[in-house]
């Protein structure tokens, strides 16, 4: 890697020390301990052996998406974040823009 | 729509079987019966919806901020079109979803939605630091150990949760405002953030880096000593704090070990 | 060793399986009125503390095939407070392709890891080619797929070095391929391969819907000396094409009064086997859980009273 040495030892030991004196030291297992009463629930990526919703349209349905999705964007958050400035993620534009 | 060929009889019935369920158009296999004469297209319906919306459902886990970006059908249309053009390889569901970044990039009816990547790309982060392998993380007397005359010399070893987004718009700030509970307000998306994900016990965390941040970590990560990661961090930015990236590099979690060349690993 | 050396007719392979294990510590052994319940992470604080929480609880090894963090944590806690069942929803023993070697490989890491007191896979397949379909996929009864199926579950009790449960599925549709009934066909398995049963009186009552034959005649032709773990589920009501009910294997919610029934027939008969209610959809909260699994410890309580033996659980 071509970098000029931009820092001196004594700046970087100086950061480091000063890092480390702004610690409040703390295990390793005692991190876990802490953590152990309130650490969250993921439920994402989890294998069941469930059945899903019967005989619902998912499976089947050959709905071509194109000119479907963006019509339901402006149900989403995409519609609030970027109301001013640049371009924006609401139903107006995107229709304009797309193909129905 | 345009109706597919059925497939021929001599192909073997597992595979007719899974053409079958991953694309409404192909007709069940010849094979597929049901008692005292009934009809099977209903019931053969069961195992199409079992499988395409419980991976929808996967997806929906796994992306919550990108379901909430674009709304519940808009994203039960993508997910959809990714499950059949994606199926898992693997069966830990937990793996699933590594392309979905790139999917929603190509995907016209979302392209809009410029900053959609890199929001899927934190959120895949994210669960592969939940499932990622247990470490301790760096200790403060583990560094506190090393010379400080040879401090610039020290490789530090990621933590093996750690993972590095360097995003051209607002990734970190859109994934946590719509992973909170809260209602989403204004956000400007066209603003740079990279990100550190890192788990140094049970919680995940998701930290926004200061500037010439990326820089400074990606150089560590890659195996360069703190004196090149630092470097590296200047020449990315001007604003490159060296005590701010190193204060974070302490706390974030996201090292295991300082190691100087020719010593055991301080970890 | 596991309860099911002490089939009669265990198949060699199984035996020496068992006795390469002998070094290794033995797993928990659940008495035969044990009762258990999905492991669902959200419910990892109640059962910790719960005073009296189940005897075993069983988990998808899918979901611990990550190499830590939060799910080994929880699950090695639980592990303190009860039995645990490793069961498998991936492993496509029903399927014509060889078993991911990988795969094997993760499953085995995790008996060792855990040592569960009962360890079991799906009569079903579930991934062709590269894909993994996430689904509990029906076969043909015949003697191509019986071939297929023993030839797997030979290589599995190899892999992990222990026999497992079978489970019996539910299905929607049938095959014009099929030549054995649901019954020979598992029945000549748990012969060839000396693996042991899991009986889910859930899915006998839904296939046999489905299929319009009785669940009771299923049970009584049913191998049930062979049964190591029984499972109860919630199911739905939808229609076939006909508007007849075709009952769907939901999970999401409680059992079913007729399941209820059809079990009490079942413990009467085998008298009782550790016993697993099974929620994956929909999660109540852990009461309600514990409830329906406390409720099949009351049948099998009256039917241990009353002097019925299993000779399959030692």
């Amino acid at each position: 890697m071509n970098t000029k040495t931009a820092f001196s030892t004594a700046v970087l030991a100086g950061a480091v020390a000063t890092a480390l004196a702004g610690l409040q030291l703390t295990t390793a297992d005692q991190a876990f301990a802490a953590q152990e009463k309130c650490y969250g629930v993921s439920k994402a990526g989890q294998n069941d052996c469930a059945a899903g919703p019967g005989t619902s349209c998912q499976g089947t349905s050959t709905v071509d998406y194109q000119g479907n999705a963006w019509k339901y964007v402006e149900a989403g958050t995409c519609a609030t974040m970027e109301l001013e400035g640049g371009r924006k993620g609401s139903l107006t534009e995107l229709s304009r823009d797309l193909p129905a | 729509m345009t109706p597919q060929p059925d497939m021929p009889a001599d192909i073997p019935l597992n595979t007719r079987f899974a053409a079958a369920l991953l694309d409404p158009r192909q007709t069940r296999p010849v094979e597929v019966t049901a008692h005292s004469g009934k009809r099977a297209e209903k019931r053969f319906d069961v195992y199409r919806n079992n499988v395409t919306f419980s991976l929808m459902r996967a997806l929906a886990d796994i992306f919550p901020a990108v379901k909430r970006i674009v709304g519940d059908r808009a994203f039960d249309e993508v997910a959809r079109a990714y499950v059949r053009a994606n199926p898992p390889q693997v069966p830990m569901l937990f793996e699933y979803g590594r392309e979905f970044a790139g999917f929603l990039a190509a995907f016209e009816p979302l392209q809009r939605l410029v900053y959609l990547p890199d929001v899927a790309r934190l959120e895949r982060l994210w669960l592969d630091a939940w499932h990622a392998a247990d470490a301790a993380p760096l200790s403060p007397q583990a560094l506190g150990a090393i010379a400080p005359e040879r401090i610039g010399e020290a490789r530090f070893r990621p933590h093996p949760a750690a993972g590095l987004l360097d995003s051209r718009f607002a990734a970190f700030t859109i994934f946590s405002e719509n992973r909170a509970d809260g209602p989403v307000g204004h956000v400007e998306t066209r603003k740079s953030e990279t990100v550190l994900v890192s788990r140094p016990g049970l919680e995940v965390q998701v930290i926004n880096l200061p500037e010439g941040g990326h820089a400074f970590h990606a150089t560590l990560f890659a195996g360069a000593t703190l004196a090149e990661a630092a470097g590296a961090g200047r020449t990315a930015s001007d604003r490159f704090d060296i005590n701010r990236n190193i204060g974070m590099l302490i706390q974030s979690g996201a090292y295991s070990a300082a190691v100087l060349e020719g010593e055991h690993d301080n970890d | 060793m596991t309860a099911f050396s002490s089939f009669p007719d265990a198949h060699d392979k199984a035996q020496q399986a068992n006795v390469r294990r002998a070094a290794s510590p033995p797993p928990h052994t659940l008495a035969p009125a044990s009762v258990g319940a999905s492991f669902k992470p959200e419910h990892l604080q109640a059962i910790l503390a719960d005073d009296v929480p189940v005897d075993f609880l069983e988990i998808h090894a899918e979901n611990y095939m990550g190499a830590g963090g939060p799910p080994h944590h929880a699950l090695a806690r639980v592990a303190e407070r009860a039995a645990i069942s490793l069961h498998g929803v991936c492993m496509s023993l029903g399927g014509p392709q060889p078993l991911s070697k990988d795969h094997l490989q993760r499953f085995r890491a995790l008996v060792d890891r855990y040592r569960p007191a009962l360890v079991s896979e799906h009569l079903a397949w579930s991934t062709h080619d590269a894909a993994f379909m996430n689904d509990l996929l029906p076969l043909p009864y015949n003697a191509a797929t019986l071939s297929h199926v023993c030839d797997h579950i030979d290589e599995m009790q190899e892999a992990i070095g222990q026999p497992i449960l079978l489970e019996n599925p539910s299905t929607y549709v049938a095959f014009s391929t099929s030549t054995m009934s649901e019954i020979d066909f598992i029945a000549a398995i748990a012969r060839r391969t000396g693996c042991g049963l899991l009986l889910d009186v859930n899915n006998v009552f839904v296939s046999a819907t489905n299929h319009g034959y009785s669940p009771l005649q299923y049970l009584a032709d049913f191998p049930l000396h062979r049964v190591g773990e029984i499972h109860l589920a919630g199911h739905a009501l939808q229609e076939d094409d006909e508007g007849e009910t075709l009952l769907i294997d939901s999970h999401d919610g409680p059992v079913a009064d007729d399941v209820w029934a059809l079990y009490a027939e079942v413990v009467a008969m085998a008298g009782p086997v550790p016993t697993l209610v099974e929620w994956d959809s929909k999660i109540p909260d852990w009461p309600v859980l514990k409830a329906e699994a406390f409720a099949a410890r009351a049948i099998l309580r009256t039917a241990e009273a009353g002097g019925a033996h299993h000779d399959a659980a030692a």
